[in-house]
């Protein structure tokens, strides 16, 4: 299964954001670009929450995405985050995941609205990588926050946990998209 | 902790002594301000009677099924006003003249529709509602677009956005409206009683007290029905809070 995008356009305000845009992703592949340049819109068409104003997407079956924001609940555990998107992820699956990602004991049992903002960002992109359902991947600026050495574990995970799934990761972090050594589409603006 | 405690303490006792002052000041054995020890000897008397603690079953029964009626309703109208736009447009109005409208007018035509004995349940339920359809609504306001943005793209079920985020979104506001609505459903439900004169009420005895002078039973009586409203709003913050834990699975840490 692959991600066809076909001549998209979007425009917001009469601005142009997406102009023609075609892409085939089959397997885990970057997208790097300026930031404002419209990559953000495109993850959000793909996921099915912007409507382009012509053209055609096909081939985003059940996605699982990490946003530009964190989005997670804030009154449950990272690991209960992880289990309510994991689609029959169990807590011990999700907890032994964000213990290798540096969750401690009391990291796991505390409300994700208290933890720190680099804790948060990895629990956001571990529940992407753990939906159990999820045959396509949408990753808007997974990275954000952390440190290089939090990266280097990040992106071996996600390397890990991506498989050969149809992946689009969104980054403009050039060390992060060394790591992953995926195939770069440069976003023209 | 404990300062804040003993500050509010010695307020309290301030304001009791100022009232033992105006009392004596005015004289005429308490008959315009009962004094504070006038009014702990009444309730003393009327402690241990059973006509006590029955005016008070009966009222609290009917004033808490108000309420509990109310929340029911306010949750239900809340929620379609919210999902539709023209139950909204149609349900605004009806609230807004609720509010505006004196508990005597409401009590007047209540007592046209009910029996005596049952109107306080009919005038707390008409002040609550209200309330508690704002709260709703605010609530649902405050819910987070990204989350359930979140929840599409996931394909979360519609019990897990119900539990996991519309309800989270919801409660903060609901029990603050809520909380407020239980201290304003004693007021109204206590007026109407006064105005209604249902038997074996709170009401009849606070309007009994009044028609014999009697100060002090008129200050007890009060008195039981500021603590009363206190202790059901603190029951009901208690179990909301329990409620929010159980049904949105949240954690303290």
């Amino acid at each position: 299964m692959s991600i066809v995008m076909a001549n998209l356009c979007k425009r917001f305000d009469g601005k142009a954001v997406l102009e023609d845009f075609s892409w085939t992703v089959d397997r885990p592949m970057v997208l790097m670009g300026p930031s404002g340049c419209g990559k953000t819109t495109l993850l959000r068409i793909l996921m099915g929450l912007e409507t382009p104003d012509s053209g055609t997407v096909s081939g985003v079956e059940t996605p699982a995405a990490v946003f530009q924001e964190d989005r997670l609940c804030p009154q449950l555990t990272a690991g209960g985050n992880l289990v309510l998107a994991g689609h029959g992820l169990t807590l011990r699956e999700a907890e032994t995941e964000l213990r290798a990602l540096g969750f401690t004991h009391s990291d796991l049992i505390l409300p994700a609205g208290k933890l720190s903002g680099g804790q948060k960002r990895r629990a956001a992109l571990l529940r992407a990588l753990l939906c159990k359902d999820a045959k396509t991947l949408l990753m808007d600026e997974p990275f954000t926050g952390m440190d290089a050495e939090l990266v280097a574990q990040a992106a071996a995970a996600v390397v890990r946990l991506a498989g050969d799934r149809p992946v689009i990761l969104v980054t403009h972090d050039a060390a992060a998209t060394e790591l992953l050594g995926w195939p770069v589409r440069q976003f023209a603006e | 902790m404990a300062s804040k405690y003993r500050e509010r303490l010695l307020a309290i006792v301030a304001w009791v002594i100022v009232w033992q002052i105006a009392a004596l000041t005015l004289g005429h054995g308490g008959l315009f301000l009962a004094t504070p020890l006038q009014t702990l000897a009444a309730l003393g008397q009327l402690l241990p009677t059973a006509a006590f603690w029955h005016r008070i079953a009966f009222s609290a029964l009917r004033i808490v099924a108000g309420f509990l009626l109310a929340v029911a309703g306010g949750l239900i109208l809340g929620a379609a006003g919210a999902r539709w736009h023209a139950v909204r447009v149609f349900v605004d109005p009806v609230m807004q003249l609720i509010r505006a409208m004196p508990v005597a007018s409401f009590v007047i035509l209540a007592l046209l529709w009910v029996s005596g004995s049952n109107l306080s349940v009919v005038v707390s339920f008409t002040h609550v509602l209200p309330v508690v359809y704002a709260g709703v609504l605010a609530g649902i306001a405050d819910t987070d677009p990204q989350l359930l943005e979140m929840a599409k793209v996931y394909r979360l079920s519609w019990m897990a956005r119900l539990r996991y985020i519309w309800l989270p979104g919801i409660f903060p506001s609901f029990c603050e409206s809520c909380i407020a609505a239980m201290g304003m459903c004693w007021k109204s439900g206590v007026s109407a009683e006064v105005i209604g004169l249902p038997d074996h009420s709170v009401g009849d005895a606070l309007y009994r007290a009044k028609i014999t002078l009697s100060t002090p039973d008129v200050f007890a009586w009060t008195l039981v029905i500021v603590l009363l409203s206190a202790l059901l709003s603190a029951v009901a913050a208690r179990l909301l809070r329990a409620a929010k834990m159980r049904l949105c699975g949240e954690v303290h840490g």
